[in-house]
């Protein structure tokens, strides 16, 4: 890279200024001097050759051995200018990087785009926010063409770049499925192979799978380990957690799934969540779910989509907009 | 919040007693003490959580691969004492039936 030269003169200048007058806004100026010169990218040798030059301006019979002192002196900064001008690179290099997983990140956006279902009789809100850059939490929705919807909620464990990889190639797998296979039970067996044959030993999924039938009012559901949503009975206003048993997706490839299956009532609610909802943590203290229960309850008269987003909104300011975890939270509520 | 991660040798028999948070910063250090003990022939482990109190996925993650190490080299892996929100999370992944988790055994050693 081309080295920037110091201006000379203006040095030559305030050098002088300061040795007559030691005078404060001489050294602020040199402060600013060396600020600029990172900025410009000038090397330290050019720096202390300018001081050397200056020096032989201001004082032309300057005695010889100080000439020789700053010789020596260029010669002790020289692996100070190299490990500076490596920090340098590094810091380029860094800002590519980054630049790079910002690209990821919009690819990968693009690549698990989902459309949420306009369904009548339901209203569905769906609010997913990653920790870092890039979302470990995954969520999709399928419109088969007999009108059932697929819903998948998933956590991939193990978190960033690997993680969100590891999402396409579960979602390319599920699109790779034939249509007529759409039982969660059958899914999530299909997928755990494809999980435990092709991902590290150290990584695997929970996932909560559902085939909704908004016609006949019901939802069918197994799960892969996935933090357990809630129902919502608006009959006598109580929660219910969603449990199904099933281990994570990636762990044995002998892994059996239990489906279950569920009516929906008039103004009832189905919740489902990732653990970045469930583990928030306000300093040390640990919210419990129940607490997520009474958050969703107060806005719950709200249309699902602001009832989503308002939760959402609480835990962020709780934790003080900072999140810990991905954040996914999915509410279908059953209208009157 | 730090991890201690403590380990005690017996004939044929390891303990390893933790203390602490297990979480994405202090996971890489419990897992590599983990594996060097379960990749040791017919080696039994026995991990001791009682003084773990929180404990997040990426922790699941450590015990999954020393799980999957112990069927590579015919040793055994066993987690003892586990709170309840750390026994929990062994529960909702459905892990309890693939990991030897034993919740309520006191000492025994």
């Amino acid at each position: 890279m081309d080295a920037l030269k110091l201006d000379l003169s203006h040095y030559r200048e305030l050098l002088k200024q300061y040795i007559d007058t030691q005078d404060e806004s001489a050294l602020y100026e040199a402060e600013q001097i060396s600020k600029r010169s990172i900025q410009h990218n000038i090397s330290l040798e050019e720096i202390i050759n300018t001081h050397i030059n200056a020096l032989e301006d201001i004082y032309p019979d300057l005695p010889e051995n100080i000439q020789h002192s700053m010789s020596f002196l260029l010669e002790v900064m020289i692996s100070y200018g190299l490990a500076l001008q490596e920090f340098q690179d590094l810091r380029e290099a860094q800002l590519e990087i980054k630049s790079e997983i910002s690209v990821a990140a919009r690819v990968q956006n693009t690549l698990l785009s989902t459309e949420k279902p306009d369904v009548e009789g339901f209203d569905i809100g769906v609010v997913s926010v990653p920790a870092n850059q890039m979302n470990g939490d995954y969520h999709h929705f399928i419109h088969h063409e007999d009108g059932t919807v697929g819903i998948t909620v998933a956590d991939v464990i193990g978190k960033g770049i690997p993680a969100a990889l590891c999402m396409s190639m579960i979602k390319y797998a599920m699109e790779s499925f034939p249509s007529e296979h759409k039982n969660p039970s059958e899914i999530l067996e299909s997928l755990n192979r494809v999980v435990e044959r092709n991902v590290d030993p150290s990584m695997f999924i929970t996932m909560f799978y559902a085939l909704f039938n908004p016609a006949a009012s019901t939802i069918s559901y197994s799960s892969a380990g996935h933090e357990p949503g809630f129902y919502y009975h608006a009959a006598d206003d109580t929660f219910e957690e969603i449990r199904a048993k099933g281990v994570v997706l990636g762990v044995t490839d002998m892994a059996q799934y239990r489906q279950y299956e569920r009516e929906i009532h008039a103004g009832d609610m189905i919740i489902l969540l990732t653990d970045g909802v469930t583990e928030c943590r306000q300093g040390d203290r640990f919210i419990e779910s129940e607490e997520v229960l009474e958050v969703i309850k107060g806005f719950s008269h709200l249309s699902a989509q602001e009832l989503v987003e308002n939760v959402y909104k609480h835990f962020e300011k709780l934790q003080d907009f900072h999140l810990r975890d991905d954040f996914t939270l999915i509410i279908i509520k059953k209208d009157v | 919040m730090n991890l201690t991660v403590d380990v005690q040798e017996h004939t044929g028999k390891s303990i390893v007693l933790l203390a602490g948070e297990i979480d994405a910063y202090t996971a890489p250090k419990l897992k590599e003490t983990l594996l060097s003990l379960t990749s040791k022939e017919g080696n039994k482990v026995e991990v001791n959580l009682e003084q773990v109190n929180y404990m997040d996925s990426t922790g699941l993650g450590v015990f999954v691969s020393g799980l999957k190490s112990t069927k590579e080299n015919n040793s055994e892996l066993k987690l003892v004492q586990l709170q309840d929100r750390v026994y929990r999370l062994f529960e909702i992944t459905g892990l309890i039936d693939v990991i030897d988790v034993d919740k309520t055994v006191r000492g025994g050693y």
